[in-house]
Protein backbone atom coordinates (compact mmCIF):
# COMPACT_ATOMS: atom_id res chain seq x y z
CA UNK A 1 0.00 0.00 0.00
CA UNK A 2 1.70 3.15 -0.86
CA UNK A 3 2.27 5.50 2.24
CA UNK A 4 -0.08 8.17 2.27
CA UNK A 5 0.27 11.40 3.49
CA UNK A 6 -2.48 13.46 2.88
CA UNK A 7 -3.42 16.03 5.03
CA UNK A 8 -6.43 17.72 6.35
CA UNK A 9 -6.25 21.18 6.97
CA UNK A 10 -8.88 24.25 8.28
CA UNK A 11 -11.28 21.96 5.62
CA UNK A 12 -9.02 21.49 2.40
CA UNK A 13 -7.98 18.02 1.72
CA UNK A 14 -4.46 17.77 0.36
CA UNK A 15 -2.94 14.88 -0.98
CA UNK A 16 0.29 15.91 1.05
CA UNK A 17 1.62 19.02 2.96
CA UNK A 18 3.41 20.44 0.70
CA UNK A 19 2.18 24.04 -1.38
CA UNK A 20 3.36 26.51 -3.60
CA UNK A 21 4.22 29.61 -2.13
CA UNK A 22 2.54 32.94 -3.43
CA UNK A 23 4.47 34.90 -5.25
CA UNK A 24 6.24 32.54 -7.09
CA UNK A 25 5.03 31.59 -10.58
CA UNK A 26 1.70 31.31 -10.51
CA UNK A 27 0.46 34.78 -13.07
CA UNK A 28 -1.09 32.08 -15.15
CA UNK A 29 -3.43 29.51 -15.14
CA UNK A 30 -0.83 27.16 -16.67
CA UNK A 31 1.82 28.14 -14.61
CA UNK A 32 0.01 26.56 -11.26
CA UNK A 33 -0.94 23.45 -13.18
CA UNK A 34 2.52 23.18 -14.03
CA UNK A 35 3.45 23.00 -10.25
CA UNK A 36 0.28 21.05 -9.85
CA UNK A 37 1.36 18.15 -12.02
CA UNK A 38 5.15 18.27 -10.83
CA UNK A 39 2.95 16.92 -7.21
CA UNK A 40 2.33 20.05 -5.01
CA UNK A 41 -0.62 19.74 -2.56
CA UNK A 42 -2.16 22.90 -3.43
CA UNK A 43 -0.99 25.85 -5.03
CA UNK A 44 -1.05 29.80 -3.55
CA UNK A 45 -1.53 32.07 -6.78
CA UNK A 46 0.56 35.57 -6.63
CA UNK A 47 -0.70 37.84 -4.90
CA UNK A 48 -4.25 39.52 -6.37
CA UNK A 49 -5.59 43.50 -6.02
CA UNK A 50 -8.57 45.01 -7.09
CA UNK A 51 -6.66 47.44 -9.52
CA UNK A 52 -4.25 45.75 -12.08
CA UNK A 53 -0.40 46.68 -10.77
CA UNK A 54 2.63 47.04 -13.10
CA UNK A 55 4.58 45.87 -10.28
CA UNK A 56 8.20 47.55 -10.05
CA UNK A 57 10.84 48.46 -12.75
CA UNK A 58 13.93 46.15 -12.51
CA UNK A 59 16.07 45.00 -10.99
CA UNK A 60 13.30 43.21 -8.70
CA UNK A 61 15.54 40.77 -8.00
CA UNK A 62 19.02 39.66 -6.52
CA UNK A 63 20.80 37.04 -5.84
CA UNK A 64 22.56 37.31 -2.25
CA UNK A 65 24.11 34.38 -2.49
CA UNK A 66 21.99 32.46 0.58
CA UNK A 67 18.58 33.68 -1.08
CA UNK A 68 17.18 35.82 -2.39
CA UNK A 69 15.98 39.62 -2.27
CA UNK A 70 13.37 40.49 -3.88
CA UNK A 71 10.57 43.59 -4.67
CA UNK A 72 8.41 42.70 -7.16
CA UNK A 73 5.91 45.34 -6.43
CA UNK A 74 2.87 42.76 -6.70
CA UNK A 75 2.23 43.07 -10.13
CA UNK A 76 -0.84 41.46 -11.59
CA UNK A 77 -3.94 41.87 -13.67
CA UNK A 78 -6.42 42.66 -11.03
CA UNK A 79 -8.80 40.21 -9.41
CA UNK A 80 -11.18 40.34 -12.48
CA UNK A 81 -8.92 39.56 -15.10
CA UNK A 82 -6.88 37.05 -12.92
CA UNK A 83 -9.81 34.48 -12.28
CA UNK A 84 -10.02 33.84 -15.57
CA UNK A 85 -6.57 32.64 -14.78
CA UNK A 86 -7.26 30.80 -12.28
CA UNK A 87 -10.34 29.22 -14.11
CA UNK A 88 -7.66 27.73 -16.18
CA UNK A 89 -6.09 26.14 -13.45
CA UNK A 90 -9.22 25.14 -11.60
CA UNK A 91 -10.81 23.31 -15.18
CA UNK A 92 -8.33 20.22 -14.48
CA UNK A 93 -10.66 19.25 -11.54
CA UNK A 94 -8.35 17.77 -8.55
CA UNK A 95 -6.26 21.20 -8.37
CA UNK A 96 -6.53 22.75 -4.93
CA UNK A 97 -5.77 26.53 -5.76
CA UNK A 98 -5.80 29.11 -2.80
CA UNK A 99 -5.54 32.77 -4.07
CA UNK A 100 -3.38 35.19 -2.40
CA UNK A 101 -5.16 38.66 -1.71
CA UNK A 102 -3.49 42.00 -1.39
CA UNK A 103 -6.05 44.51 -0.50
CA UNK A 104 -6.46 48.52 0.86
CA UNK A 105 -8.82 47.90 2.88
CA UNK A 106 -10.71 45.53 4.70
CA UNK A 107 -14.16 45.96 2.65
CA UNK A 108 -11.87 45.44 -0.63
CA UNK A 109 -9.98 41.93 0.64
CA UNK A 110 -13.75 41.24 1.05
CA UNK A 111 -15.26 42.07 -2.18
CA UNK A 112 -11.87 40.40 -3.73
CA UNK A 113 -12.16 36.95 -1.88
CA UNK A 114 -16.27 36.94 -3.04
CA UNK A 115 -14.67 36.98 -6.84
CA UNK A 116 -12.92 34.45 -6.56
CA UNK A 117 -14.72 32.55 -4.25
CA UNK A 118 -17.33 32.49 -7.29
CA UNK A 119 -14.94 31.10 -9.61
CA UNK A 120 -14.48 28.75 -7.45
CA UNK A 121 -10.94 28.71 -5.63
CA UNK A 122 -10.47 26.40 -2.92
CA UNK A 123 -9.25 29.25 -0.10
CA UNK A 124 -8.00 32.36 0.15
CA UNK A 125 -4.43 33.50 1.52
CA UNK A 126 -4.48 37.38 2.83
CA UNK A 127 -0.97 38.61 2.08
CA UNK A 128 -0.87 41.61 5.45
CA UNK A 129 3.17 41.23 4.87
CA UNK A 130 4.06 42.18 1.94
CA UNK A 131 7.82 43.96 3.14
CA UNK A 132 8.14 46.33 -0.18
CA UNK A 133 4.78 47.94 -1.00
CA UNK A 134 3.87 51.25 0.44
CA UNK A 135 0.14 50.80 1.47
CA UNK A 136 -1.34 47.71 2.92
CA UNK A 137 1.04 44.81 3.12
CA UNK A 138 3.53 44.75 5.96
CA UNK A 139 2.34 48.35 7.80
CA UNK A 140 -1.38 46.93 8.33
CA UNK A 141 0.45 43.72 8.98
CA UNK A 142 1.70 44.87 12.00
CA UNK A 143 -0.99 46.31 13.43
CA UNK A 144 -3.74 43.84 15.55
CA UNK A 145 -6.49 46.06 15.49
CA UNK A 146 -6.17 45.92 11.90
CA UNK A 147 -5.43 42.37 11.32
CA UNK A 148 -8.72 41.53 13.11
CA UNK A 149 -10.70 44.15 11.21
CA UNK A 150 -9.62 42.61 7.74
CA UNK A 151 -9.99 39.10 8.63
CA UNK A 152 -13.61 39.47 10.60
CA UNK A 153 -14.62 41.32 7.27
CA UNK A 154 -13.77 38.98 4.73
CA UNK A 155 -14.56 35.78 6.91
CA UNK A 156 -18.49 37.17 7.08
CA UNK A 157 -18.23 37.63 3.15
CA UNK A 158 -17.32 34.22 2.07
CA UNK A 159 -17.75 30.29 3.44
CA UNK A 160 -14.20 29.67 1.99
CA UNK A 161 -11.14 28.72 4.32
CA UNK A 162 -9.21 31.99 5.39
CA UNK A 163 -5.33 31.96 5.66
CA UNK A 164 -3.40 34.63 7.00
CA UNK A 165 0.01 35.04 6.38
CA UNK A 166 2.25 36.91 8.52
CA UNK A 167 5.28 39.25 8.44
CA UNK A 168 8.48 38.34 10.59
CA UNK A 169 9.05 42.28 10.57
CA UNK A 170 7.28 42.81 14.00
CA UNK A 171 8.38 42.01 17.48
CA UNK A 172 6.18 39.88 19.03
CA UNK A 173 4.63 37.45 15.94
CA UNK A 174 2.81 35.75 18.63
CA UNK A 175 0.39 38.74 19.22
CA UNK A 176 -0.58 38.90 15.44
CA UNK A 177 -1.31 35.56 15.08
CA UNK A 178 -3.61 35.55 18.09
CA UNK A 179 -5.43 38.45 16.02
CA UNK A 180 -5.38 36.76 13.63
CA UNK A 181 -6.97 33.50 15.32
CA UNK A 182 -9.59 35.67 17.35
CA UNK A 183 -10.48 37.37 14.38
CA UNK A 184 -11.34 33.64 12.84
CA UNK A 185 -8.62 33.33 10.34
CA UNK A 186 -8.74 29.42 10.01
CA UNK A 187 -5.22 29.25 9.73
CA UNK A 188 -1.98 31.31 9.82
CA UNK A 189 0.73 31.31 7.10
CA UNK A 190 4.54 31.69 8.47
CA UNK A 191 6.35 33.67 7.42
CA UNK A 192 6.49 36.07 4.34
CA UNK A 193 9.89 37.84 3.42
CA UNK A 194 12.34 39.57 5.76
CA UNK A 195 12.98 43.36 4.74
CA UNK A 196 16.10 43.82 3.53
CA UNK A 197 18.12 45.26 1.04
CA UNK A 198 21.92 45.35 -0.89
CA UNK A 199 23.88 47.72 -2.12
CA UNK A 200 26.21 47.66 -5.35
CA UNK A 201 29.98 49.09 -4.36
CA UNK A 202 30.77 50.05 -7.65
CA UNK A 203 27.64 52.92 -8.28
CA UNK A 204 27.03 53.20 -4.48
CA UNK A 205 23.14 52.55 -5.60
CA UNK A 206 20.90 49.74 -3.75
CA UNK A 207 20.77 47.20 -6.14
CA UNK A 208 16.74 46.39 -6.26
CA UNK A 209 14.84 48.74 -8.57
CA UNK A 210 13.03 49.68 -5.00
CA UNK A 211 15.74 50.01 -2.91
CA UNK A 212 13.80 47.84 -0.38
CA UNK A 213 13.06 44.01 -0.47
CA UNK A 214 11.87 40.67 1.14
CA UNK A 215 14.66 38.55 1.47
CA UNK A 216 13.77 34.63 1.02
CA UNK A 217 15.55 31.17 0.87
CA UNK A 218 17.74 29.24 3.01
CA UNK A 219 18.82 32.43 4.94
CA UNK A 220 15.66 33.04 6.20
CA UNK A 221 14.64 29.32 7.77
CA UNK A 222 15.82 29.71 11.23
CA UNK A 223 13.95 32.53 11.13
CA UNK A 224 11.19 30.89 9.97
CA UNK A 225 11.37 27.65 12.36
CA UNK A 226 11.40 30.32 15.40
CA UNK A 227 8.33 31.70 13.81
CA UNK A 228 6.36 28.85 13.13
CA UNK A 229 7.63 27.24 17.26
CA UNK A 230 6.07 30.45 18.55
CA UNK A 231 3.06 30.94 16.67
CA UNK A 232 2.35 26.90 17.37
CA UNK A 233 2.64 27.59 21.20
CA UNK A 234 0.18 30.42 20.94
CA UNK A 235 -2.57 29.38 18.67
CA UNK A 236 -5.42 26.38 18.16
CA UNK A 237 -5.54 26.92 14.37
CA UNK A 238 -3.37 25.06 11.88
CA UNK A 239 0.01 26.73 10.97
CA UNK A 240 1.77 26.69 7.51
CA UNK A 241 5.43 27.25 7.47
CA UNK A 242 6.91 28.83 4.60
CA UNK A 243 10.76 30.46 4.54
CA UNK A 244 13.39 29.20 3.10
CA UNK A 245 12.52 24.93 2.83
CA UNK A 246 14.89 23.48 0.30
CA UNK A 247 14.71 19.93 0.93
CA UNK A 248 12.93 17.13 2.94
CA UNK A 249 15.07 18.14 6.46
CA UNK A 250 13.87 21.78 6.28
CA UNK A 251 10.23 20.27 5.53
CA UNK A 252 10.28 18.13 8.77
CA UNK A 253 11.83 20.58 10.87
CA UNK A 254 9.12 23.07 10.03
CA UNK A 255 6.19 20.00 11.19
CA UNK A 256 8.45 18.97 14.22
CA UNK A 257 8.15 22.94 15.12
CA UNK A 258 4.19 22.67 14.57
CA UNK A 259 3.37 23.33 10.89
CA UNK A 260 0.68 20.85 9.45
CA UNK A 261 2.02 22.11 6.10
CA UNK A 262 4.47 23.93 3.98
CA UNK A 263 5.42 26.28 1.44
CA UNK A 264 7.91 25.98 -1.15
CA UNK A 265 9.01 29.24 -3.69
CA UNK A 266 12.22 30.34 -3.61
CA UNK A 267 13.71 26.71 -3.56
CA UNK A 268 12.57 26.33 -7.05
CA UNK A 269 15.19 28.34 -8.49
CA UNK A 270 17.60 25.97 -7.10
CA UNK A 271 15.57 22.53 -7.94
CA UNK A 272 13.10 23.34 -10.01
CA UNK A 273 9.61 22.30 -9.65
CA UNK A 274 10.58 18.76 -9.15
CA UNK A 275 11.55 19.82 -5.71
CA UNK A 276 8.31 19.08 -4.68
CA UNK A 277 8.08 15.07 -5.61
CA UNK A 278 12.03 15.53 -3.99
CA UNK A 279 10.26 16.89 -0.59
CA UNK A 280 7.15 14.54 -0.73
CA UNK A 281 9.22 11.45 -1.15
CA UNK A 282 12.09 12.51 1.37
CA UNK A 283 8.89 13.43 3.85
CA UNK A 284 7.68 9.47 3.29
CA UNK A 285 11.06 7.94 3.72
CA UNK A 286 11.65 9.79 6.91
CA UNK A 287 8.14 8.71 8.52
CA UNK A 288 8.39 5.27 7.54
CA UNK A 289 12.21 4.92 8.90
CA UNK A 290 10.86 6.96 12.07
CA UNK A 291 8.14 4.54 12.24
CA UNK A 292 4.97 7.04 11.87
CA UNK A 293 2.48 6.45 10.75
CA UNK A 294 1.15 9.80 9.24
CA UNK A 295 2.54 13.56 9.74
CA UNK A 296 -0.04 14.41 11.80
CA UNK A 297 2.10 12.34 14.67
CA UNK A 298 4.98 14.59 14.27
CA UNK A 299 3.66 17.96 14.26
CA UNK A 300 4.95 20.04 17.04
CA UNK A 301 6.65 17.60 18.57
CA UNK A 302 9.48 19.30 19.46
CA UNK A 303 7.39 21.29 21.57
CA UNK A 304 7.04 17.71 23.79
CA UNK B 1 24.73 25.67 -3.79
CA UNK B 2 26.67 28.82 -4.34
CA UNK B 3 29.23 27.37 -6.49
CA UNK B 4 26.46 26.05 -9.13
CA UNK B 5 24.79 28.94 -9.12
CA UNK B 6 27.78 31.43 -9.53
CA UNK B 7 26.40 32.61 -13.13
CA UNK B 8 23.36 33.78 -11.44
CA UNK B 9 24.91 36.49 -9.44
CA UNK B 10 25.51 39.67 -10.41
CA UNK B 11 29.11 41.51 -11.29
CA UNK B 12 29.96 44.83 -12.58
CA UNK B 13 32.10 44.87 -15.96
CA UNK B 14 33.79 47.61 -17.64
CA UNK B 15 32.93 48.24 -21.18
CA UNK B 16 35.72 47.25 -23.18
CA UNK B 17 34.46 48.54 -26.42
CA UNK B 18 31.67 49.43 -28.34
CA UNK B 19 31.16 48.53 -32.01
CA UNK B 20 28.61 50.93 -34.00
CA UNK B 21 26.56 48.63 -36.16
CA UNK B 22 24.25 51.10 -37.22
CA UNK B 23 22.78 54.66 -36.11
CA UNK B 24 20.68 53.35 -33.45
CA UNK B 25 22.39 49.29 -33.32
CA UNK B 26 25.40 49.00 -30.77
CA UNK B 27 27.39 46.18 -29.77
CA UNK B 28 28.81 46.73 -26.22
CA UNK B 29 32.18 44.55 -25.08
CA UNK B 30 33.06 43.19 -21.82
CA UNK B 31 34.95 40.79 -20.14
CA UNK B 32 33.44 37.88 -18.14
CA UNK B 33 34.77 34.65 -18.32
CA UNK B 34 31.00 33.17 -17.66
CA UNK B 35 29.74 35.10 -20.91
CA UNK B 36 32.68 33.75 -22.65
CA UNK B 37 31.65 30.33 -22.49
CA UNK B 38 27.91 31.07 -23.01
CA UNK B 39 26.21 28.79 -25.49
CA UNK B 40 24.39 30.15 -28.80
CA UNK B 41 20.90 31.62 -27.98
CA UNK B 42 21.82 32.14 -24.20
CA UNK B 43 21.03 35.66 -22.86
CA UNK B 44 22.39 37.85 -20.08
CA UNK B 45 20.44 40.44 -17.90
CA UNK B 46 22.17 43.76 -18.50
CA UNK B 47 21.89 45.92 -15.07
CA UNK B 48 22.25 50.10 -15.50
CA UNK B 49 22.29 51.37 -12.40
CA UNK B 50 19.49 53.52 -11.51
CA UNK B 51 17.64 52.99 -14.35
CA UNK B 52 16.52 49.36 -15.00
CA UNK B 53 18.02 45.91 -15.85
CA UNK B 54 17.17 44.40 -19.20
CA UNK B 55 17.91 40.72 -20.98
CA UNK B 56 19.84 40.33 -23.93
CA UNK B 57 21.31 38.33 -25.82
CA UNK B 58 24.80 37.41 -26.12
CA UNK B 59 25.78 38.16 -29.82
CA UNK B 60 29.84 38.31 -29.16
CA UNK B 61 31.69 35.60 -27.23
CA UNK B 62 35.62 35.47 -27.47
CA UNK B 63 36.63 38.39 -29.58
CA UNK B 64 39.83 39.25 -28.25
CA UNK B 65 38.72 36.96 -25.03
CA UNK B 66 35.80 39.68 -25.02
CA UNK B 67 31.70 38.97 -24.62
CA UNK B 68 29.10 41.44 -26.05
CA UNK B 69 25.15 41.81 -26.42
CA UNK B 70 24.25 44.02 -29.19
CA UNK B 71 21.84 46.46 -28.32
CA UNK B 72 18.83 48.49 -30.51
CA UNK B 73 17.75 51.80 -28.85
CA UNK B 74 14.35 51.46 -28.42
CA UNK B 75 13.14 52.32 -24.98
CA UNK B 76 14.23 54.21 -21.52
CA UNK B 77 16.71 51.39 -20.38
CA UNK B 78 18.58 50.72 -24.12
CA UNK B 79 18.36 54.50 -24.23
CA UNK B 80 20.65 54.93 -21.30
CA UNK B 81 22.83 51.73 -22.36
CA UNK B 82 23.65 53.98 -25.64
CA UNK B 83 25.15 56.58 -23.76
CA UNK B 84 27.36 54.50 -22.21
CA UNK B 85 31.05 55.24 -22.81
CA UNK B 86 34.54 52.87 -22.96
CA UNK B 87 35.28 52.10 -19.37
CA UNK B 88 31.57 52.71 -17.53
CA UNK B 89 30.06 50.15 -15.50
CA UNK B 90 27.55 48.16 -16.40
CA UNK B 91 25.96 44.57 -13.98
CA UNK B 92 25.63 42.24 -15.37
CA UNK B 93 24.29 38.44 -14.83
CA UNK B 94 23.96 35.02 -16.16
CA UNK B 95 24.36 33.61 -18.68
CA UNK B 96 20.88 32.01 -18.42
CA UNK B 97 18.35 30.00 -20.34
CA UNK B 98 18.77 27.37 -22.59
CA UNK B 99 20.26 27.13 -25.93
CA UNK B 100 20.01 26.38 -29.85
CA UNK B 101 20.90 22.58 -30.62
CA UNK B 102 23.19 22.36 -33.19
CA UNK B 103 22.90 20.14 -36.28
CA UNK B 104 24.85 18.52 -38.97
CA UNK B 105 23.43 18.99 -42.72
CA UNK B 106 21.06 21.24 -44.81
CA UNK B 107 20.09 24.13 -42.30
CA UNK B 108 18.50 27.38 -42.51
CA UNK B 109 18.54 30.49 -40.11
CA UNK B 110 16.47 33.37 -40.73
CA UNK B 111 16.06 36.28 -38.75
CA UNK B 112 14.42 39.70 -38.65
CA UNK B 113 15.85 42.83 -38.06
CA UNK B 114 18.17 42.85 -35.18
CA UNK B 115 17.41 39.01 -34.32
CA UNK B 116 20.58 38.17 -36.46
CA UNK B 117 22.69 39.71 -33.44
CA UNK B 118 21.15 36.39 -31.14
CA UNK B 119 21.65 33.59 -34.04
CA UNK B 120 25.16 35.00 -34.94
CA UNK B 121 27.01 32.37 -32.33
CA UNK B 122 25.21 29.53 -33.50
CA UNK B 123 26.64 30.56 -37.26
CA UNK B 124 30.12 30.35 -35.45
CA UNK B 125 29.07 26.69 -33.87
CA UNK B 126 27.41 25.32 -37.17
CA UNK B 127 30.21 25.94 -39.35
CA UNK B 128 32.15 23.83 -36.56
CA UNK B 129 29.88 20.78 -37.11
CA UNK B 130 30.12 21.12 -41.27
CA UNK B 131 26.47 22.03 -41.72
CA UNK B 132 25.71 23.48 -44.82
CA UNK B 133 23.77 26.72 -43.91
CA UNK B 134 21.58 28.62 -45.73
CA UNK B 135 21.61 32.39 -44.19
CA UNK B 136 18.31 34.65 -45.01
CA UNK B 137 18.53 37.81 -43.31
CA UNK B 138 15.75 40.01 -43.40
CA UNK B 139 15.91 43.68 -42.67
CA UNK B 140 13.29 46.66 -42.94
CA UNK B 141 16.01 48.67 -45.28
CA UNK B 142 19.47 49.04 -46.31
CA UNK B 143 20.58 51.45 -43.39
CA UNK B 144 19.59 48.91 -40.81
CA UNK B 145 21.76 45.71 -41.63
CA UNK B 146 24.05 44.50 -39.30
CA UNK B 147 26.60 41.94 -38.51
CA UNK B 148 26.20 41.51 -42.64
CA UNK B 149 30.14 41.40 -43.28
CA UNK B 150 31.12 39.07 -40.13
CA UNK B 151 28.27 36.68 -41.38
CA UNK B 152 29.99 36.54 -45.00
CA UNK B 153 33.38 35.93 -43.38
CA UNK B 154 32.10 32.69 -41.72
CA UNK B 155 30.07 31.55 -44.28
CA UNK B 156 32.76 32.48 -47.07
CA UNK B 157 32.73 28.97 -48.22
CA UNK B 158 30.68 29.23 -51.00
CA UNK B 159 30.25 25.46 -52.07
CA UNK B 160 28.39 25.08 -48.95
CA UNK B 161 26.75 27.75 -47.43
CA UNK B 162 24.56 30.83 -48.74
CA UNK B 163 23.23 34.43 -47.83
CA UNK B 164 19.80 35.48 -48.75
CA UNK B 165 19.46 39.26 -47.52
CA UNK B 166 16.30 41.05 -47.98
CA UNK B 167 15.04 44.59 -47.79
CA UNK B 168 11.15 45.52 -47.34
CA UNK B 169 12.28 48.63 -49.61
CA UNK B 170 14.32 46.88 -51.62
CA UNK B 171 17.50 49.06 -50.33
CA UNK B 172 19.70 45.83 -51.01
CA UNK B 173 19.55 42.53 -51.64
CA UNK B 174 15.83 41.20 -52.68
CA UNK B 175 12.80 43.22 -52.26
CA UNK B 176 10.59 41.35 -50.21
CA UNK B 177 10.44 39.65 -46.50
CA UNK B 178 12.44 37.14 -45.16
CA UNK B 179 9.19 34.79 -45.21
CA UNK B 180 9.08 35.04 -48.80
CA UNK B 181 12.63 33.43 -49.42
CA UNK B 182 11.63 30.61 -46.53
CA UNK B 183 8.67 30.01 -48.31
CA UNK B 184 9.89 29.32 -51.69
CA UNK B 185 13.11 27.48 -50.49
CA UNK B 186 11.06 24.94 -48.70
CA UNK B 187 9.46 24.33 -52.10
CA UNK B 188 12.65 23.21 -53.53
CA UNK B 189 15.22 22.33 -50.57
CA UNK B 190 14.80 20.07 -47.57
CA UNK B 191 16.27 21.19 -44.23
CA UNK B 192 17.21 19.14 -41.09
CA UNK B 193 17.01 22.20 -39.16
CA UNK B 194 15.40 25.62 -39.33
CA UNK B 195 16.45 28.27 -36.78
CA UNK B 196 14.91 31.67 -36.39
CA UNK B 197 14.87 34.94 -34.53
CA UNK B 198 13.15 38.19 -35.12
CA UNK B 199 9.63 39.95 -34.41
CA UNK B 200 7.06 36.97 -33.02
CA UNK B 201 4.98 37.04 -36.07
CA UNK B 202 7.19 36.89 -38.41
CA UNK B 203 8.78 33.73 -36.45
CA UNK B 204 5.13 32.66 -36.52
CA UNK B 205 5.14 32.33 -39.94
CA UNK B 206 8.34 30.63 -40.22
CA UNK B 207 6.96 27.88 -37.66
CA UNK B 208 4.15 27.76 -39.90
CA UNK B 209 5.73 27.06 -43.34
CA UNK B 210 8.36 24.53 -41.64
CA UNK B 211 4.88 22.97 -39.63
CA UNK B 212 3.37 22.50 -43.78
CA UNK B 213 6.82 21.03 -44.95
CA UNK B 214 7.69 18.92 -42.07
CA UNK B 215 10.60 20.52 -41.33
CA UNK B 216 12.23 20.79 -37.62
CA UNK B 217 12.66 24.32 -35.96
CA UNK B 218 14.01 25.86 -33.02
CA UNK B 219 12.58 29.62 -32.33
CA UNK B 220 14.23 32.31 -29.53
CA UNK B 221 11.40 33.98 -28.04
CA UNK B 222 10.94 37.28 -26.41
CA UNK B 223 9.08 37.39 -23.48
CA UNK B 224 9.10 39.97 -20.48
CA UNK B 225 11.46 38.91 -17.71
CA UNK B 226 12.40 39.63 -14.30
CA UNK B 227 14.10 37.11 -12.00
CA UNK B 228 15.65 35.00 -15.49
CA UNK B 229 15.88 31.73 -12.57
CA UNK B 230 12.35 30.56 -13.15
CA UNK B 231 10.87 32.07 -10.12
CA UNK B 232 8.56 35.02 -10.76
CA UNK B 233 6.57 34.16 -13.73
CA UNK B 234 6.30 37.17 -15.76
CA UNK B 235 7.36 34.97 -18.50
CA UNK B 236 5.44 32.41 -18.92
CA UNK B 237 3.91 31.25 -22.63
CA UNK B 238 1.59 28.14 -21.44
CA UNK B 239 3.44 26.07 -19.49
CA UNK B 240 7.04 27.20 -20.48
CA UNK B 241 9.24 29.88 -18.45
CA UNK B 242 10.95 31.65 -21.61
CA UNK B 243 13.61 32.62 -18.94
CA UNK B 244 14.48 29.39 -18.21
CA UNK B 245 13.26 26.69 -20.53
CA UNK B 246 13.64 29.09 -23.30
CA UNK B 247 14.48 31.20 -24.90
CA UNK B 248 15.02 28.69 -27.18
CA UNK B 249 11.53 26.59 -27.98
CA UNK B 250 11.24 23.60 -30.22
CA UNK B 251 8.65 22.38 -32.66
CA UNK B 252 7.04 20.28 -30.52
CA UNK B 253 6.95 22.31 -27.93
CA UNK B 254 5.63 25.05 -29.96
CA UNK B 255 2.72 22.94 -30.82
CA UNK B 256 1.70 23.05 -27.15
CA UNK B 257 1.54 26.93 -27.56
CA UNK B 258 0.57 27.17 -30.74
CA UNK B 259 -2.74 29.25 -29.27
CA UNK B 260 -0.18 32.22 -27.41
CA UNK B 261 3.26 31.77 -30.06
CA UNK B 262 2.57 34.84 -32.47
CA UNK B 263 -0.92 35.59 -31.14
CA UNK B 264 -0.09 37.17 -27.65
CA UNK B 265 2.71 38.31 -24.44
CA UNK B 266 1.86 39.27 -21.51
CA UNK B 267 2.90 42.64 -20.51
CA UNK B 268 4.49 43.86 -16.86
CA UNK B 269 1.19 42.90 -14.77
CA UNK B 270 0.03 39.49 -16.79
CA UNK B 271 -2.41 41.19 -18.66
CA UNK B 272 -2.14 39.75 -22.56
CA UNK B 273 -1.01 42.00 -25.58
CA UNK B 274 -2.15 40.93 -28.55
CA UNK B 275 0.55 41.34 -31.28
CA UNK B 276 -0.49 43.66 -34.31
CA UNK B 277 -0.35 42.15 -38.13
CA UNK B 278 1.47 44.49 -39.81
CA UNK B 279 1.73 42.91 -43.26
Amino acid sequence: MPFDISMHIAGLNLRNPTMLAAGILGMTGLSLRKVWNAGAGAVVTKSISFQPRLGYKNPTIVDVGYGFLNAMGIPNPGVYEYVEEAKIAISEGELVIIVSLYGNTPLEFAKMARIVETAGVNAVELNLSCPHVKLGGMEIGTNPTIIDKIVKTVKKHINIPVFTKLTPNISDIKTIARAAEDAGSDGIVAINTVKAMAIDVESGRPLLANKYGGLSGPAIKPIALRCVYEIAQSVNIPVIGCGGITDWKDAIEFFLAGASAIQIGTAIAYKDVNIFGEIIKGIKCYLKRKGYNNIKEIVGLSHT
Amino acid sequence: MSQKFKNIRRRNVHIEDIIEETLNVKTILFRDKFCQLAKPGQYVMIWIPGIDEIPMSISVRNRLSLSGVTVEQVGEATEELFKKTLGDIIGIRGPFGNWFQPNTGNVALVSGGTGIASLFPLIETLIKTSAKIVAVLGFKSLKEIIFLNRIRKLLSDKRYHRIIVTTEDGSYGQKGLATDVVSSLLKKETFKMIYTCGPELMMRRVFDLAEESRTHIQVCLERIIRCSVGLCGSCFIGEYRVCKEGLVLSSEQLRQVKDEFGTFKRDFNGVKMHFKTTH
